[in-house]
Formats: structure tokens, sequence, C-alpha cells
């Protein structure tokens, strides 16, 4: 069971679904998955995982030349009581646990890190409020790395915030033990010129839940991998993605959901509103079933609205299949624009046209908010769109 | 009492191999409480002239002018001529993605009235409009136009027409792609609202088949840009009878 459908505005949306011996997920990498940078080529951009991404912007977070300078980013982590909250070296044991770098920047944000940052919330243990972690880049270059990890049933909200001016690369794990429950929000609320690259590691347990939400606004260049794998059956995994990319932004959310394990769940939904000149999203979603994961039911989608000329989006959602015996496997992909025709009926029927465009933007992400399930941070995120809207032409 | 007035009105096209005109001087006064037919063959110019009179940018006025209650329409944007009171009921709504009917119509509403309906009463006002076509309640949470059908867009035009209670009413083609039942379902509707003595209504139809549930006062035959007779409801069936074919050869107008 699948869907591909494509309404072409500016954009290119390509859909495919392998059953095949090769795993066209792995083998489109240009390289294994290492801790080591230096088991990756330096990029030239036309790399299957790098051929959207405008190397120029990256700053040299690709080639080396980024060198982190000091304190290139401040982190606060203000956790309720019975949280643990570290400063640890590289040789702690939880670093690196919940997967491996996929590319080049990854492994050099991991070759580069000097100290992580380790948020444990221990085993039974039900916060009422949520950990925040504020990251907030003070215009220098950093590499960095963090680690929340829940222990056995233990249920926490995480919200981390990126504001400010940073040139950024880390890796991001989330260590979920047996029925933990996790939810992470992630905004991406940089000033105009930052630069963030980050790979999203979760390892979800035994009927584990894992929800991450990502949310990215700012920034020049933010380009994110959220990843899932889990360390036993009954997992399931929720990502919810918003982007509002605006005039000259290049905004890259990149998902892989492995599943390696029986008789588990993910739900991909990303959604995401372009507006202005040279406007990029880019939003890659791989799904792998493995042989091993029968009872699997995965589905995943991306929408767009692309609400003025000379904006890009590129849509890939890639599904590969190893065993029939699913529960569901799914994906769908469209692009559509919020055109002329539809500004004038709504005008028509006395709407002003900046708020028929605001209903029609508010309209498109409503659903998404609505599954967040968090009140505060779905009022947060309305009042951002609105802003959003009202800072265009 | 409102009017809508449109003097010498030239509209114009851009296409292809250049510049058309497609109105060439049309003129008609529509009052609050009558009921207008325009009636004319296909490619004559009829919904040019709605959508001219709603403000669509893709037409260009060279001449003329458009009032009601002597402001000129003209002048004013699209959204700021609804206000004022006019309503066009398009032949092909525009979907909407992401904007259920309920928010679109609670939207616009408030936009018309100049302030939010109460919540309670406007619910009941809903309902009520949407029993009375025959609309099935859970319609209010489809998204505007989203995989309608031909009938269930023009109910929900008519639907539009019921709540915003406009002073003039431009029906473009709503009887087009409706079977009898959805016809007159529609034209109840229609006929609800001129009922209340409040609208002015201008229908615009290539069929006489709506006029046998809404009764014109006025008939006018559209040719060539322009009107070409005008007349009482018998206009009506003499058009059924002989068609358009005297509007159409050389010379125009008969009569």
């Amino acid at each position: 069971m699948a869907e591909a459908q494509n309404i072409p505005a500016g954009s290119t949306t390509a859909g495919s679904i392998a059953v095949a011996a090769e795993s066209t997920v792995a083998t489109r990498m240009s390289a294994p998955p290492s801790f080591d940078v230096a088991d990756f080529p330096v990029p030239h951009g036309r790399e299957e995982e790098w051929r959207f991404t405008p190397l120029d912007r990256l700053r040299g977070l690709h080639d080396g030349t980024a060198v982190a300078t000091g304190e290139g980013v401040r982190v606060e982590v203000t956790a309720p009581d019975g949280v643990t909250v570290e400063t640890v070296g590289r040789d702690d044991a939880r670093i690196g646990r919940a997967g491996t770098p996929a590319d080049r920047v990854a492994a050099q944000a991991y070759t580069s890190f000097e100290k992580a940052s380790v948020v444990s919330v221990p085993k039974e243990a039900v916060l009422t409020e949520p950990i925040r972690i504020a990251v907030h880049g003070i215009g220098g270059v950093a590499y960095g790395h963090q680690v929340i990890e829940l222990g056995a049933y233990a249920e926490a909200v995480v919200v981390i915030d990126h504001t400010g001016d940073a040139v950024l690369a880390a890796n991001v794990d989330y260590l979920l033990g047996d029925g933990a429950k996790l939810t992470v929000v992630s905004v991406q609320d940089w000033d105009d010129k930052a630069v963030h690259v980050a790979q999203h590691n979760a390892l979800v347990g035994r009927d584990a839940t894992f929800k991450s939400i990502v949310v990215t606004f700012g920034g020049d260049l933010v380009r994110l991998h959220p990843r899932v794998t889990y360390a036993g059956p009954g997992g399931d995994a929720e990502l919810f993605g918003l982007y509002f990319t605006d005039k000259g932004q290049h905004q890259e959310h990149r998902l892989l959901v492995d599943h390696n394990a029986p008789n588990c769940k993910s739900n991909v939904a990303y959604k995401g509103a372009l507006q202005g000149q040279d406007a990029h999203a880019v939003w890659i979603g791989d799904v792998l079933i493995q042989a091993a994961a029968e009872g699997t039911d995965s589905y995943e989608l991306n929408r767009n609205l692309v609400l003025t000329d000379g904006a890009r989006v590129d849509s890939v959602p890639n599904l590969e299949i190893e065993t029939g015996e699913i529960a569901g496997a799914g994906h769908a992909s469209a692009t559509g624009r919020f055109d002329d025709s539809q500004l004038f009926y709504l005008q028509s029927r006395g709407i002003p046209a900046d708020e028929a465009r605001r209903l029609v933007v508010r309209g498109f992400f409503a659903e998404l908010v609505q599954q967040i399930g968090l009140p505060d941070v779905e009022e947060r995120l309305l009042a951002k769109i609105d802003a959003e809207l009202e800072a265009s032409v | 009492m409102a009017t809508l007035e449109i003097r010498d009105l030239h509209v114009s096209v851009e296409t292809e191999n250049g510049t058309k005109e497609i109105l060439k001087g049309v003129d008609l006064t529509v009052k609050q409480g009558e009921t207008h037919a325009i009636m004319g063959p296909n490619g004559s110019g009829k919904s040019t002239l709605a959508y001219s009179v709603a403000g669509h940018p893709k037409y260009t006025v060279t001449s003329g002018t458009v009032t009601l209650d002597g402001e000129d329409v003209l002048a004013m944007t699209v959204d700021e001529r609804a206000r004022a009171g006019m309503f066009l009921a398009m032949q092909y709504p525009v979907e909407v993605p992401g904007v259920s009917v309920s928010n679109f119509l609670r939207t616009s509403a408030t936009a018309i009235r100049g302030e939010a309906p109460k919540l309670r009463t406007w619910v009941k006002e809903v309902r009520t409009a949407m029993e009375t076509l025959q609309m099935d309640p859970a319609f209010a949470e489809r998204n505007v136009n989203e995989g309608f059908s031909g009938g269930e867009k023009k109910r929900h035009e008519i639907l539009q027409m019921e709540l915003l209670k406009p002073k003039i009413a431009i029906l473009d083609e709503t009887d087009s792609g409706l079977d009898v039942d959805a016809l007159r379902q529609v034209s109840e509707g229609v006929n609800r609202v001129r009922e209340t003595g409040e609208v002015g209504t201008l229908l615009i139809t290539h069929y006489t088949r709506i006029l046998r549930y809404i009764t014109p006062d006025f008939v006018h035959v559209f040719a060539n840009g322009r009107i070409a007779e005008s007349g009482g409801p018998e206009l009506a069936d003499k058009l059924e009878t002989e068609g358009y074919e005297a509007y159409t050869t050389k010379g125009g107008a008969s009569a």
C-alpha cells in the first residue's frame, strides 16, 4: 500500500518503493556510517546525500575548515528534580550508543566535540514538567554532542530551543529504556545567518514510545537528520515536523526510520510552507523495513505549500521493504501552491488578502499542530506562524 | 434600496493573440428585490460580465462605470466589493486546501458583517441553512471545495449566499452540471434569499431550465459582448422555442 502524489509548483517530487535485494537506503550514501570523519571523503555536491545542499553555505563544516571557536554556543539545561544533568568527556559509555554518524558533517561533529552534556531521567520517573534545553549561539563555530537518556518506564518531555547566531554541527542521542515515553520538541528559531547541521539518533527500547517534533523557522541553512532505530519489539515512533522557509533560506530535513525489530510502528508527518525568492525546502523520508521487522506498521507523509513564486521544494519519500509480513507501509508527498484563484475566491467572500493567506497557512498546519499534544508549544507555534506571515510581503 | 448600475462597460482580456475585447458596452441596472436573468450563447461574454463586476484580475475594464448606490465599484478591491454587498456564486468554485468549510464560512461572515457572529447563534444559523439545502453536517469539516461533487460545490455557493446576505448576487451558471434534484434544491435556496426582498439577483445561464424554478422579473439576451434584447419572462419562452440563432447570426440583435 503506497501513495505518491505530485502537484508540481516550482517543485520536484519523486517517490520510489523498492523491494530489492540490495538496500538503496544504505548504498546511496557515499560511505557507511562511521565515528571517524576520515572515513568520509569531502563532499563535492553530487553525492546523493549532498545533492540538494548548497555546500558553499556550510561555512566549512563539510571540509574540515570550520574550526571551533572557544565558546560558539551556550547550552543551559533546566530540569525538574530527580533529573541528572552532567557534562562528560568523550569516553562516557552513553555517547554514540543511539546511532553512528551517517555523513561527513555528523562525523566531523563527533570527531571534534570536547565535552558532551548528558541528561538522564531515572527509571520509572514520570516528569510533570518539561526539561528545557536552551542552545544559544553567540556567533562562533561549535561542535556539540548531547545525550538524553530515559530509564525503563520513565516519561519525559524535552524542549530544545535553538536561538542566536552560530555555525553548529551536532549529534543528539535519545536513549529510551523499555516502556519509556519521550517527547522531544526541537525548535530551530535561529537568526538569519546561522548554520545548523545535526543528526538526531533515537534508539527506541522495547515497547517504548518516542515522539519527535521538529520545528524549523530560522537560520540561513538548517539541515537535520533525525534517525530512529529500535532496540526491541513493540516500539512506537512518531516524527512530526513543521518548517516555514523564507526568502533565501535552505531548510533540509532528512529522515530515516530503520525498522530492524518486529511489531514496531512509525509515523512520519512533515509539513512546510515556503515564501520568497530562493526559499528552498528539502525533505527526504527514508523508511527501511528489514527482513526481521515483521508486523511493522509505517507511514510517512510530506506536504508543502508554496505561497509565492521563486520558492523551491524537493521532496523524496523512499520506502524499502524486505519482508511482506507487515501490517502496513505507505508514503505520500504533495506540493501545492496558494494561487491567485484561491486568493480571488476568498477575497470575493469579503476576506482581505493578508487574512486569506493566514487562513490558508494556519489551516494547512493546524492538523499537524494539533497532534503535538503540548498546548503551550502549540500556541507558540501558531503565534510564530502568524509572525512569519506578518513579516512577508 | 441598493442599486447596481452598469454603464457602457467595456472589458478586455490578454490572450496569446493580443488584447481581445469581450464586453462591448454593457448597460444594466439591477435593484434590490429584482431578479434579472442574463441568457446567451457560449462565448457571448456572460461570465466575463460576472467576473469583471466581482473584480477578477484577469479582466481589464477599459471604459464604462459600475456603481453600487453611487459608490464606484471598480475602484474597490475584490474583498471591498464583497463587503459592500456584492456576491458572486461561481461556475467553478475554487478548492482551498487546509481551510475547512466551517472556518471559511465564519471568517467570511466576520469580514462581511464587520464583527464575529456570536458562536451559539452562528452554529445554529449554519446548521439550519445546511439542513434546508440538504447538506450533510459532516460537510462543514471538509476543506473548501476539495473533492466536492458538482452539486456539492453549487450548494456550498448558495449556502454562502444565504449566510452572507448580499445586496446584489450574481449567479454564474449555477445551474450547469446539476441534476434535477440538485437544481431544485439550489433554486429553492436562491428563492429563500429572494423572498426576503433584500437581494437583487443577476442570474446568468445558458439554459431556460433553471427559470422554471426561479422566475425572473427581467430577461436579457446577451450576444456579442452586449445586451441584445431585454424583456419580461416571456422572452425566456421565446428563447426556449427559437434558441439563440437570431442573435448569433450576422446582424446581431433582432427587434
